[in-house]
């Protein structure tokens, strides 16, 4: 059994989904978009290649370690919202014809077969797997969405979950016969021109106007880097200048606010898919995070903008206008001594540093005195980070992606003579995201003792086959573990069951994300014959949060 | 109940709390420097004998399409 994060609670309905005060505490969850190649077939399509990894982790499913679902995704929940209550069971709401809507997968799918792979079984382009995760073909890449989880912590703990599934597909299609090697790095660009993301998810109240949400966090986010970028060699979209920067993604970002995420991209995106109950709550898309390594970067960047999002639900914010973000996001990433100063409005000139002791200034304020002890946690990291970074950043080198990566190369540098266009030193940059135990300069840094973990290798192994117990992520990965072969649809607000001998299919919504949770609904599982069963029970519970 | 705040809740190592409440003695700043050196030296040893073998033409390989 897992022991999460989560805070220690009597009853679920005492646990809002968001920040209640000044805490980290609010459902949330990561996208991991990880950069694939098959150093063997340098021509291979990336979108085949991709499948292989979703195909491959399938076949390890098939082995034992976990149920295979060959689970279509449901993208009905990206349609115009109605009023629904948290879980609705919706008899006969959905149709096959609903099932099959998924017009980027099925041309993904297209492409993949065109080349000619095993045709005895359909390639797999989705899997919802038994923690609650998604694993998918995202165009060109394959990518791992975590299960939703309500603290910073359990959200370092299932990402890494990512990684473990990441190396297990690796691991799959180097052994197979036929199969050339494929390599995963968890990194955002190629260092030529493509950037992939790696997103965060925080759940906000609706009633919080956007535009506050907004004004604050982009200043925030313009600084976060300084704490939790992953560094990278090269300096513009093009790499077309020589040196070092903090952040991996700094340089694809043109605009302030916006919808796309793939051109032109935005410091804050707008995209307003809940994938909860609209009325109450935003789903807040942060696409501007590097893909981290290090846990505590990783812990620190969730962790701090948990906070930074309760300060904005208090109106206890600060809003250091900068003149122009871009450009300041650009600066600050430009420039690993931490000494340049980018304009507000009002005049002032303020480092990275600067901006983000303002945000942690203001945390530290209002913090209660009888605040959580993750909480406590993350502000007390906060605080001697930020102080370790202004007395020296390269002795932050345990703690943050980018100064350990930075050591390495000036180390490089030092004993080589090495100028910032040798490609000893791109090719440490590319392979300190390697996810190979063996090969991964991170990973033999965690090896080494060189950095600081906050999570046990055996409870990630865990983390990848158990979803988190108190969201619903929890009742997506029980119905997969228990129904596998019922279970014919998912998505994050919704199970689609197939019964036998019923021509129908049954939708179960779960818009409330704290519901579905083990304290909910694990008496159900364990007292439920078969999934039809678990139906009938699911639609007469007596609780009307259980079901309706 | 389902959930719990972990020890020392960040789940940090108790060997890492043992660095931060034990302070390190002090060491004659020579022999200090001259371990940290031996330390860089193990690890840019240890990178040598794993990255890639032809740099040039690996980072050159690393090409990716599109993304979010």
């Amino acid at each position: 059994m897992i022991v999460t994060g989560g805070r220690e609670t009597g009853q679920p309905g005492e646990l809002p989904a968001v920040g209640d005060g000044i805490s980290v505490h609010r459902v949330m969850g990561t996208e991991t978009e990880y950069g694939i190649i098959a150093p063997a077939l340098p021509s291979a399509n990336p979108t085949l290649l991709s499948s292989q990894v979703v195909n491959a982790y399938a076949a390890t499913l098939r082995e034992g370690l976990g149920n295979l679902v060959n689970t279509r995704w449901d993208y009905t929940d990206e349609t115009p919202l109605t009023d629904a209550r948290g879980f609705r069971m919706d008899r006969g709401s959905a149709h096959p014809s609903q099932l099959t809507d998924e017009p980027v997968e099925l041309t993904a799918e297209q492409i993949a077969l065109e080349r000619g792979e095993p045709a005895e079984a359909a390639v797999l382009m989705n899997l919802v797997l038994n923690n609650g995760a998604r694993l998918y073909v995202d165009h060109a890449h394959p990518e791992y969405s975590s299960p939703e989880v309500t603290n910073p912590l359990d959200a370092v703990l299932w990402d890494r979950a990512g990684d473990h599934v990441a190396v297990a597909a690796m691991d799959r299609i180097g052994t197979t016969p036929g199969f050339s090697p494929v390599i995963l790095y968890k990194n955002n660009t190629d260092n030529k021109s493509v950037s992939y993301g790696s997103h965060e998810n925080y759940l906000v109240p609706r009633r919080v106007p956007f535009s506050r949400l907004a004004e604050a966090l982009i200043p925030f986010f313009v600084s976060r880097q300084v704490i939790c970028g992953a560094g990278r060699v090269g300096l513009g979209p093009l790499n077309q200048e020589a040196g070092f920067q903090i952040s991996q993604r700094a340089d694809f970002f043109e605009n302030e606010i916006g919808l796309e995420t793939t051109v032109r991209r935005p410091i804050i995106n707008t995209r307003d898919e809940p994938h909860a109950v609209a009325e109450k709550y935003r789903r807040l898309h942060v696409i501007i995070g590097d893909a981290n390594l290090n846990e505590v970067s990783n812990y620190l960047k969730l962790g701090t903008t948990a906070l930074v999002l309760s300060l904005i639900e208090q109106g206890l914010a600060p809003v250091p206008e900068l003149e122009d973000p871009v450009e300041a996001l650009r600066a600050i990433s430009h420039d690993p001594s931490l000494t340049v100063e980018v304009r507000l409005r009002d005049g002032r000139s303020l480092t990275g540093l600067q901006l983000q002791e303002l945000y942690c200034d203001a945390v530290t304020a209002a913090l209660p005195a009888d605040a959580d002890r993750q909480t406590r946690d993350v502000v007390d990291r906060w605080q001697s980070l930020l102080a370790t970074l202004r007395r020296d950043p390269m002795e932050a080198a345990r703690a943050v992606d980018w100064v350990a990566k930075l050591k390495v190369l000036e180390a490089y540098r030092t004993r080589d003579g090495l100028a910032w266009t040798d490609p000893r030193l791109a090719l440490i940059d590319l392979q300190y995201a390697d996810l190979r135990p063996a090969k991964g300069i991170y990973q033999r840094l965690a090896r080494r003792g060189d950095v600081d973990l906050l999570v046990e290798p055996a409870d990630v192994a865990r983390a990848a086959v158990e979803p988190p117990r108190d969201t619903r992520a929890y009742f997506r990965g029980r119905c997969i573990a228990e129904y596998p072969a019922e279970v014919v649809g998912a998505s994050w607000d919704s199970l689609i069951f197939e019964l036998p001998g019923e021509r129908r299919l049954q939708r179960v919504q779960t818009r409330e994300p704290l519901r579905g949770t083990e304290s909910l609904t694990g008496a159900l599982f364990d007292a439920a014959t078969d999934a039809e069963d678990f139906l009938a029970r699911l639609l007469s519970g007596p609780d009307r949060r259980v079901a309706p | 109940m389902a959930t719990q705040d972990r020890k020392n809740t960040g789940g940090t190592s108790s060997a890492e709390e043992e660095d931060l409440d034990t302070p390190a003695p002090a060491a004659p700043a020579a022999a200090q420097d001259s371990g940290q050196t031996q330390g860089v030296d193990d690890l840019l040893d240890e990178i040598d004998g794993v990255l890639e073998s032809n740099a040039e033409e690996f980072v050159r390989g690393f090409v990716q399409k599109g993304g979010q």
